[in-house]
């Protein structure tokens, strides 16, 4: 059995009183596809920002790769902070995609790509236009590297941030609703760069709506509810009847577009 | 009216450009400074540039300057009237700027910042690379809009013996009994200016990259 990519053990976080996850156990299998799913407001998204550490987690623990990321557990037990450069070296493991694309408005498609090669790793300019070219190639975007941001579709955006976050060559990616502020025509460019890319054998965390691409790409799938993980298992056991009946209050409401066939 | 005239009151309008233009820039770089101050997490940090800012909003620009202008050579500086002006006007509107800057610092999605940080940028490389320029982009109109302001408002530094446009109008009306010439000029001097500078925002904001949003 190997290392899990990413290992989230006993995992809670408050928002104030709040307690948005409770008591959360996940392991995410190296080379796999592992897909988020749950109603609206269940903490999906604060697990997957957890695991990027955007979030601090209140309790708990989470490697990457067997190294402790943002808290570690000390000699008598307690939970401390990890020095920031030991942090920033656990987190470059992480690329993350955002619903909102998040793209850099003021730099071209190039710029978005090349920036941090640039800026972070000191990479010379053409060596790093290079890569990041390359990288917009692979998502199919070479012919529009100039194109900033305003200029491009919504499904353009998100590939270009897709490839900002390989050219850092992480070993996980982390996507948080890549496709659900597209338009539904849209959508199917994303999700094949995202196909192609567990061809590959890319370590990825999806939160999504897209039930068919969990059904079909994933390897695991969670389901969340109400801040607690009720289960993990392969699509085909989680889909299986007869469901936990959460899952299917889930399903009767979230899925449409015809993905009910799949599963 | 005489095109000499004319042309004294052009020369004076050199006056109103270059002590309007001196005092933004300044007042732009106070401005950087003071907002990064007020977005502090410290409240100690922020209390005195908050005064600062309530005490050149809250004054009229006109009691500012004679305050100056009077204060400077009390401290036992003397400085040069068109000092004292400037030193008035950029005050005024670093204030003016601050504030704006704050807002414009404020709105930076933090999309664009967790998207730096997951890059691995630093506190200072998404400050240079990711906050400043997108700022400067949510604020720029609003920066042009303080520009016009700042420029006819150095009609009133007059009052610490400058002669400029206004000043200038004055005194050769007083003098020539061309009231109404002289002041439509000095009018369409000002507006002149001002739509130039409107103009030039215009195709400064639609020439920056990616555009303002
Ligand atoms: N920064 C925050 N401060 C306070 N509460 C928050 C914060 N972020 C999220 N929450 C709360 O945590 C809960 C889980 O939010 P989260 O965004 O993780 O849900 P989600 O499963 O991703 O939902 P969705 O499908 O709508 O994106 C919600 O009740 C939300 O209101
Ligand atoms: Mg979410």
């Amino acid at each position: 059995m190997t290392l899990p990519a990413i290992n989230v053990k006993k995992l809670v976080k408050r928002f104030g009183t709040a307690t948005v996850l409770q008591d959360i156990d996940l392991e995410v299998p190296e080379g796999k596809v592992s897909c988020l799913i749950g109603p609206s407001g269940s903490g999906k998204s604060t697990l997957l920002r957890c695991m990027a550490f955007l979030e601090e987690s209140s309790e708990g623990m989470i490697t990457v790769n067997g190294e402790a990321l943002g808290f570690f557990e000390n000699a008598r037990g307690e939970r401390e902070r990890l020095p920031a450069a030991q942090i920033r070296a656990v987190r470059s493991q992480i690329g993350m995609v955002f619903q909102q694309f998040n793209l850099w408005p003021h730099m071209t498609a190039l710029g978005n790509v090349s920036e941090a090669l640039k800026t972070v790793h000191k990479v010379p300019k053409t060596e790093a236009e290079d890569r990041a070219m390359a990288q917009l190639k692979k998502v199919g975007l070479e012919n529009r590297a100039n194109h900033y941001p305003s200029q491009l579709s919504g499904g353009q955006q998100q590939r270009v941030a897709i490839a900002r976050a390989l050219t850092l060559s992480p070993k996980i990616m982390l996507f948080d609703e890549p496709t659900s502020a597209l338009d539904p025509e849209l959508t199917g460019e994303v999700l094949n760069v995202m196909r192609d890319l567990a061809a590959e054998g890319m370590t990825m965390v999806v939160v999504s709506h897209e039930i068919g691409f969990a059904a079909t790409v994933g390897n695991q799938i969670s389901f969340l509810d109400q801040g607690r993980l009720l289960f993990t298992g392969a699509p085909a056991d989680v889909f299986a009847k007869p469901r936990h009946p959460r899952l299917e209050q889930f399903l009767d409401t979230y899925l449409d577009r015809g993905a009910s066939m799949l599963v | 009216m005489s095109f000499k005239l004319f042309f004294l009151l052009l020369k004076a309008a050199g006056w109103t450009l270059s002590i309007s233009l001196v005092s933004i820039l300044l007042g732009f770089a106070l401005a950087i400074g003071l907002s990064a101050v007020l977005l502090s997490s410290k409240r100690l940090y922020r209390a005195p540039a908050e005064l600062f800012i309530s005490f050149f909003r809250g004054v009229p620009l006109l009691v500012q300057l004679l305050f100056i202008y009077n204060l400077l050579p009390f401290i036992g500086l003397n400085v040069p009237s068109v000092v004292a002006a400037i030193i008035g006007l950029t005050l005024c509107t670093a204030a003016y700027q601050a504030e704006n800057l704050r807002g414009g610092f404020e709105s930076v999605p933090r999309g664009l910042i967790e998207a730096a940080d997951m890059a691995g940028f630093s506190v200072r490389q998404i400050f240079l690379r990711i906050k400043v320029p997108i700022a400067m982009r949510l604020t720029f109109p609003a920066l042009v809009n303080e520009a016009i302001m700042i420029l006819k408002s150095s009609s009133l530094v007059s009052v610490v013996g400058i002669v400029e446009v206004t000043k200038m109008a004055q005194d050769l009306a007083s003098s020539t009994y061309l009231p109404i010439e002289l002041f439509s000029s000095a009018a369409l001097i000002y507006l002149v200016i001002c739509w130039s500078i409107a103009l030039i925002g215009r195709y400064t904001e639609r020439a920056l990259p990616g555009g303002v949003k």
